[in-house]
């Protein structure tokens, strides 16, 4: 799920409900559908909630880059 | 009075000094269309400025034609600031240009027009070359000013809307000299950061010049060539720069690329809400679809009446062995009066039944029949062969008789 982009998680949830409208679908295939999808929302809501939200800056004194909180400054 | 004669160098000199010292000469400006145009290598600038009448040499030094922010072209109409000398090598008095300036539009609206133009037609601005934005950024480098009203409201909006959204500030310089080179230092350093979904690069509004670091060529190339998506943020809603026709996305202002950023929390939620929501409804009508074929399923006519089936199949299966017998049976009467005709036209061709009509088979002592009178002679044993038995005779008399016409009238 890390290097599974938010979005593309929607898409593949999005393409389970589909699959799931089948009524052919066979139960079992049917489950782990409904599983996977079960995991991909909780994922995706894990991922909307639990994000830091910090706000820094890149500094650059004497050819070093620094990574410093931001700290807004009037002109 | 006696003429003094002069070298040429003294003449050029002389009229040198005329033109220089001509209060009109010494700084004037003049309109023409520029023809003729040479760039040398070393960056002065050659060409004709003509009307429909008449022409003059000008000549523009790269000190004075590395300001020029547009391109000069061949046709193009132009004013120019300078004053007029002359070239004493080769006696030829000369424009020289110090400024230059497109007639009617100015020169960076003008700049803006062929470097838009340029680029355009070597498809920097393609569609293709688009990179879609990300729908949840997770980290946005935000390439501008670190003070002034740009940064703050771009950190604002994006705080509101998705406060879970990292953001990282690389300060950069957006007008004066050096701008362009710190901009695109600051795109590059957040490429080169790790994990960086989107980036905003910008500054609030300002004049054409204050704007005009994001109309450079080189600014231009860097937002092209970045691996990671950039919406472009520049100025008011009216401002345009190249590097929004060649941003991913072009912004009408910092708090609007803001929001085309992230998306608003809540709408998420409700959108994944939502999505939760239909994953259960089609798992259960799934499930409730399958349970309701199973209740049909009972109610049907093979569940209830299992060997009904059975029944129909045994049923067809006595009839076909009627049928089977039926068709024997009738076979074999049909091949018994087949039988019964050959043994009848047999008994017909039996020679017992010729001699049941009184003819007699006459054999001699080796039992072979005789068929010729030629084949005995007096006093030979015969057997005659009856009906019902033999009779054992000697020959008395032979007699031969032609009895074939007989043979044939029959």
């Amino acid at each position: 799920m890390k290097k599974k982009k938010f979005e593309a998680a929607l898409e593949r949830l999005e393409d389970i409900i589909h699959a799931l409208e089948n009524k052919e679908l066979a139960l079992d295939d049917a489950l782990t559908l409904f599983q996977e999808g079960v995991d991909l929302y909780k994922q995706c809501h894990q991922k909307l909630e639990e994000a830091e939200g910090k706000i820094s800056m890149i500094l650059e004194e004497n050819g070093q880059i620094k990574q410093v909180p931001f700290t807004e400054r009037e002109d | 009075m006696q003429i003094k004669v002069l070298s040429v160098s003294e003449v050029n000199s002389y009229i040198k000094r005329i033109l220089t010292n001509d209060p009109i000469l010494h700084n004037i400006r003049v309109k023409g269309e520029i023809s003729n145009l040479k760039i040398h290598n070393s960056g002065h600038i050659y060409f004709s400025l003509k009307d429909s009448s008449s022409k003059i040499h000008c000549v523009m030094f790269k000190a004075n034609s590395d300001r020029v922010k547009f391109t000069l072209e061949e046709g193009l109409k132009v004013n120019i600031r300078g004053y007029i000398s002359i070239y004493e090598r080769d006696g030829q008095y000369q424009l020289y240009v110090n400024d230059i300036e497109p007639q009617g539009i100015g020169a960076l609206y003008l700049a803006f027009q062929q470097l838009k133009e340029r680029l355009e037609a070597e498809g920097l601005f393609d569609k293709r070359y688009k990179k879609e934005l990300p729908f949840l950024p997770r980290r946005i480098a935000i390439v501008t000013s670190p003070t002034g009203a740009a940064i703050r409201d771009i950190i604002s909006v994006i705080k509101r809307r998705m406060s879970k959204t990292e953001l990282i500030v690389i300060p950069c310089q957006v007008q004066g000299e050096g701008a362009s080179a710190s901009i695109i230092k600051g795109i590059k350093l957040a490429n080169a950061l790790e994990d960086i979904d989107l980036i905003i690069t910008g500054r609030g509004g300002g004049s054409i010049e204050e704007l005009w670091a994001f109309n450079e060529e080189a600014v231009v190339r860097a937002i092209f060539e970045s691996q990671i998506p950039i919406i472009s943020a520049v100025g008011h809603e009216t401002d345009f720069t190249i590097a929004d026709f060649v941003a991913d996305f072009r912004a009408p202002t910092p708090s609007a690329a803001a929001e085309i950023a992230v998306p608003e929390i809540r709408e998420v939620r409700e959108l994944l809400s939502t999505l939760n929501k239909r994953l259960c409804y089609t798992m259960s009508s799934n499930i409730k679809d399958k349970r309701n074929r199973l209740e049909l399923f009972k109610h049907s006519y093979s569940y209830k009446y299992p060997y009904a089936n059975v029944y129909d199949r045994r049923q067809r299966l006595e009839r076909l062995l009627e049928d089977l017998n039926k068709q024997i049976k009738s076979r074999l009467t049909i091949s018994r009066g087949q039988v019964k005709a050959y043994g009848e036209r047999l008994h017909g061709l039996s020679p017992l039944s010729v001699m049941a009509r009184g003819y007699t088979i006459a054999l001699n002592d080796e039992g072979k029949v005789i068929k010729s009178v030629l084949q005995v002679k007096i006093e030979d044993k015969l057997s005659l062969s009856m009906g019902d038995g033999a009779i054992t005779c000697r020959v008395i008399e032979v007699v031969k008789e032609d009895k074939s016409l007989e043979k044939e009238k029959i």
